[in-house]
């Protein structure tokens, strides 16, 4: 996906931790408060396990152990930020929603390259705001591997 | 609605088209003689040849066309319906049936089938039958021969019988085309004679010369010398023929595609020039005429045997009130007779038992259907669940609301779930052909015999039962059935039987396979096992035990490998995937009288009888099909046995120990077995386990989620369901359980996004 120099981007931030990370509100289906999921066996650490999605089951995802940060403690205050990826709908576990914002691509700085969890692919880039600083996540680079497993 | 979607609708029809023709063969080949049946399967093919030739489907076209010749000569009983001319109708069935598919999913047909079968219907058609394919039964001595029958070429002899293929009639009346429209100049006469049928199936004389007049100018006259006096007039004869003069810049061509869905009712005669003396001719009804102003009385006798035999069109109505309601004016008497006729045929039509009204429904509406309906039901359990929860001093009126939602969820769920359910009839009847082919390759004569084929049962398992049942109708005619000669000798009558039979039984579906051969070699089987170290030659088995061990894997009683039965996958595969589907498998077996293979499947795989546990705090449902026992263990009848294993002695026998919590990961040790409690399963093997849970929850009936959906399919989890509490539940899949219990470790190899 190619971000042209007009596009405008309707972004959604969430805190992970001490960090702040967004993604295209596009992708998101609802957010949703936490239930404890129902764990898988053999799955990857971060795959938190299913729950029931109006009767659906979907997959929740501790997005922070993902990107290598702490796992995150869910709490009454966590959400669920449900994601369509690909042709997939998952779930994806954060401490809070911060923000709602419009930004042109234009204002996007390209990601450094620094993290080894974190690499480029995942992180389409950042995001200065205020005094804070907005990490843009790439969801397919993420979670893309879960459809091309299945098929 | 797009070409595509016209011609997904056409091989629907084509479907149900090629099945009435196959079960209308097979009455014919059972001895029904009645003219309704051989009319049915012209229709059968000549519907497809219609279909095929509006999409430009030309090799279809081509076979089917050669195929309703035949079926026209039987029609018109100029060829007897002989069992030897049957068998090639099935068979050029199977090749309709063939070519259809290879026309919507691509592939091609190899052209040996067709032109060996088209060569022995073309034969049939001129009263010439092919020699082979009056002993198909016997294994010809040149199979090729016949297929290799040149069609449409120079004569050349086949076989012994000195036997000349005859050109193709649909190639001659293209050749006089070709003639006619060199000599052609823009005049055409037109000899058009319909016979009753054309008006039976609902065609109409005038509708193609309407159409015909698209193509010029017309002159027409109809001709009614054969029109016999009313005492001897059939009032659902055909009587008229039309001589019409076509002025045209079209060609030949065009005009015979005009009366190309008539071709096979009437009788139509194209000559290039005006037939003026034809015209010229002293004509009792009327001059030359537009079609336009025929005279109403005359269009009134036109009216009147499409109106005695059109029941099933829509325009049979009006037309005969038409002329109903015109009989008192002014109208000669036998116009008269003919309206009170066609009144007597009016009344007549509501005694006609009417089609069961069906519609045609997108699957994936159902689906949605039904999962909304499962929605209902957890939904429904959920707040049962609650009530009970909050229990405020038994309020009545909840109570019993909430055991009525209960009682007409059910209900609705039950009723959606019939929405799904099919008969068994379709993959039967493939059955018929599958048995067919085997019965040519093995050289046995063998005669199917289907009961109960419209019980129903969900599609889902209907598709899926078709392969097993494919193999075990395979392995029975291979191996089962005796050969011919051996039956005869056998004092058997040289036909076997193969019995397919399908009912409910408490809840379930059964399907049996009984033949009436050999029954099972148990000395073999033995043997076999023996040499394969299944069993022990000091073994013993009850007569039941050795007949189920051709369930093994990899156990195959053919003592070569035959081309058919033989190929590496034995019926523990077809055990397997019925277990698959929740089903169960078992084989009773009479030395010298045959065998019976029951199969007992689930009706639907939308929901499932579970029985919900407890595993290291998780919830779990373990499918009650898969169940034997359930048992509490004691401390003396565990044993350790190796480094990690453990047996748990039940009865006379040592059943292994499986830690469910420890094979799913849920915890890294063990757990202690008298804390918990034992589900004895019959595992894939045939063997048993006793899978360890901390606590059985209850029984309860499960919507299956698919797991698949949103993730990825997780080792040792068949599926997801949700529970009355809300949250979701994994139900186990015990054979993979079992099998990493035997020390292959549950697929690690599916790391999640971990590559990503």
């Amino acid at each position: 996906m190619r971000i042209s120099e007009n596009d405008m981007l309707e972004l959604i931030a969430f805190t992970l931790g001490d960090q702040e990370f967004c993604i295209e509100v596009v992708s998101v289906r609802e957010i949703r408060s936490w239930t404890p999921a129902t764990m898988l066996p053999h799955s990857p650490d971060h795959v938190r396990g299913v729950i029931n999605l109006r009767g659906a089951v979907l997959p929740v995802m501790d997005l922070a152990l993902r990107l290598g940060l702490a796992p995150a403690e869910p709490s009454q205050g966590s959400v669920i930020i449900v994601t369509q990826i690909g042709s997939q709908t998952v779930g994806l576990l954060v401490d809070l929603v911060s923000d709602i914002f419009t930004i042109s691509a234009e204002e996007i700085h390209p990601a450094p390259d620094v993290s080894k969890t974190m690499d480029r692919e995942q992180i389409r880039g950042m995001i200065p705001m205020d005094e804070r600083m907005i990490c843009f996540l790439q969801l397919n680079a993420l979670f893309g591997a879960i459809e091309s497993e299945a098929a | 609605m797009d070409m595509n979607e016209i011609k997904e609708i056409f091989f629907q029809e084509c479907e149900e088209q090629l099945a009435e023709l196959e079960s209308g063969l097979l009455r014919l080949n059972d001895g029904d003689t009645d003219p309704e049946t051989v009319n049915a399967v012209f229709r059968a093919v000549h519907s497809i040849k219609g279909g095929a030739g509006a999409f430009g489907l030309d090799d279809l076209v081509s076979f089917a066309h050669v195929f309703e010749t035949t079926l026209d000569c039987v029609r018109s009983n100029k060829l007897e319906a002989s069992p030897d001319l049957l068998k090639v109708m099935l068979r050029s069935a199977d090749v309709l049936a063939d070519l259809t598919a290879a026309s919507r999913d691509g592939g091609t047909v190899e052209a040996s089938r067709t032109s060996g079968l088209v060569a022995e219907l073309e034969a049939y058609a001129k009263g010439q039958p092919l020699p082979s394919a009056s002993a198909p039964a016997a294994p010809a001595p040149k199979p090729e021969a016949a297929p290799e029958a040149p069609v449409a070429e120079a004569p050349a002899a086949t076989d012994d019988s000195g036997f000349q293929p005859v050109p193709f009639s649909f190639d001659s009346i293209d050749g006089d085309d070709e003639l006619a429209i060199n000599a052609a100049a823009s005049v055409f006469t037109v000899r058009f004679k319909p016979r009753s049928d054309l008006y039976a199936k609902g065609n109409e004389a005038v509708l193609i010369l309407r159409e015909l007049a698209k193509l010029g100018d017309l002159q027409v006259r109809c001709e009614t010398d054969d029109l016999p006096s009313l005492d001897l007039l059939d009032p659902e004869g055909a009587y008229f023929s039309w001589l019409i003069r076509v002025e045209t810049e079209s060609d030949e061509e065009a005009i015979r595609q005009v009366f190309e869905f008539v071709e096979w009712d009437s009788t139509v005669e194209i000559t290039a020039g005006a037939d003026e003396e034809a015209f010229a001719a002293p004509d009792a009804m009327g001059e030359e005429q537009p079609m336009a102003a025929v005279p109403f009385d005359l269009s009134l006798l036109e009216d009147e045997p499409v109106v005695a035999t059109e029941t099933a069109a829509p325009e049979a109505a009006p037309a005969a009130q038409e002329p109903a309601q015109l009989a008192p004016a002014n109208m000669p008497l036998a116009a008269k007779a003919i309206a009170a006729e066609a009144e007597k045929k009016e009344a007549a039509v509501p005694a006609v038992p009417a089609a069961p009204q069906t519609i045609r429904v997108d699957l994936d509406r159902v689906d949605r259907l039904i999962n909304l309906v499962g929605e209902l039901v957890i939904n429904q359990a959920m707040l049962a669940q609650s009530v009970v929860e909050n229990e405020s001093g038994g309020s009545s009126a909840v109570n019993l609301g909430l055991e009525e939602l209960q009682q007409l969820t059910r209900e609705i769920q039950d009723s959606v779930m019939a929405i799904r359910a099919q008969p068994v009839k379709p993959v039967f009847q493939r059955m018929g052909r599958i048995v067919r082919e085997i019965a040519d390759m093995t050289g046995k004569s063998v005669k199917l015999v289907t009961e109960g084929e419209n019980t129903e049962v969900d599609k889902t398992v209907i598709d899926k039962i078709a392969e097993p049942l494919t193999h075990m109708i395979r392995n029975a005619v291979d191996h089962g059935l005796e050969g011919p000669e051996k039956r005869t000798e056998l004092g058997k009558n040289p036909e076997g039987i193969l019995k397919l039979s399908a009912k409910h039984r408490s809840g379930r579906i059964v399907i049996e396979i009984a033949d009436d051969g050999a029954g099972i070699n148990r000395e073999r089987v033995k043997a076999k096992a023996i040499e394969n170290g299944l069993i022990t030659p000091e073994s013993n088995l009850s007569d039941e035990d050795i007949d189920n061990l051709i369930f093994h894997p990899g156990f195959s009683t053919a003592d070569k490998i035959s081309d058919i039965s033989g190929r590496g996958v034995g019926m523990d595969v077809v055990k397997r995937s019925i277990q698959a589907l929740g089903g169960r498998i078992s084989i009773t077996s009479k030395p010298g009288k045959g065998s019976v293979f029951t199969m007992s499947l689930p009706l639907t795989l939308a929901v499932l009888d579970g029985m919900v546990v407890t595993v290291a705090d998780q919830t779990l449902v373990v499918p009650l099909t898969a169940i034997v026992e359930t048992l509490q263990p004691e401390k003396s009848d565990i044993h350790s046995f190796g480094p990690s294993q453990r047996l748990i002695a039940i009865r006379d026998t040592f059943c292994p120990l499986v830690d469910v919590g420890n094979i799913l990961n849920f915890r890294a040790d063990l757990a202690n077995p008298v804390d918990g409690v034992a589900l004895l399963v019959e595992s894939e093997g045939g063997g048993q386990r006793a899978l360890m849970v901390d606590a059985i929850q209850g029984q309860r009936q499960v919507v299956i989620k698919s797991l698949e959906a949103n993730y990825t399919n997780v080792p040792g989890i068949a599926a997801a369901t949700i529970l009355g509490d809300g949250r979701v539940a994994l139900i186990l899949d015990v054979d993979a359980v079992v099998t990493a219990s035997r020390g292959q470790p549950l697929s690690p190899d599916m790391m999640l996004a971990a590559t990503g």
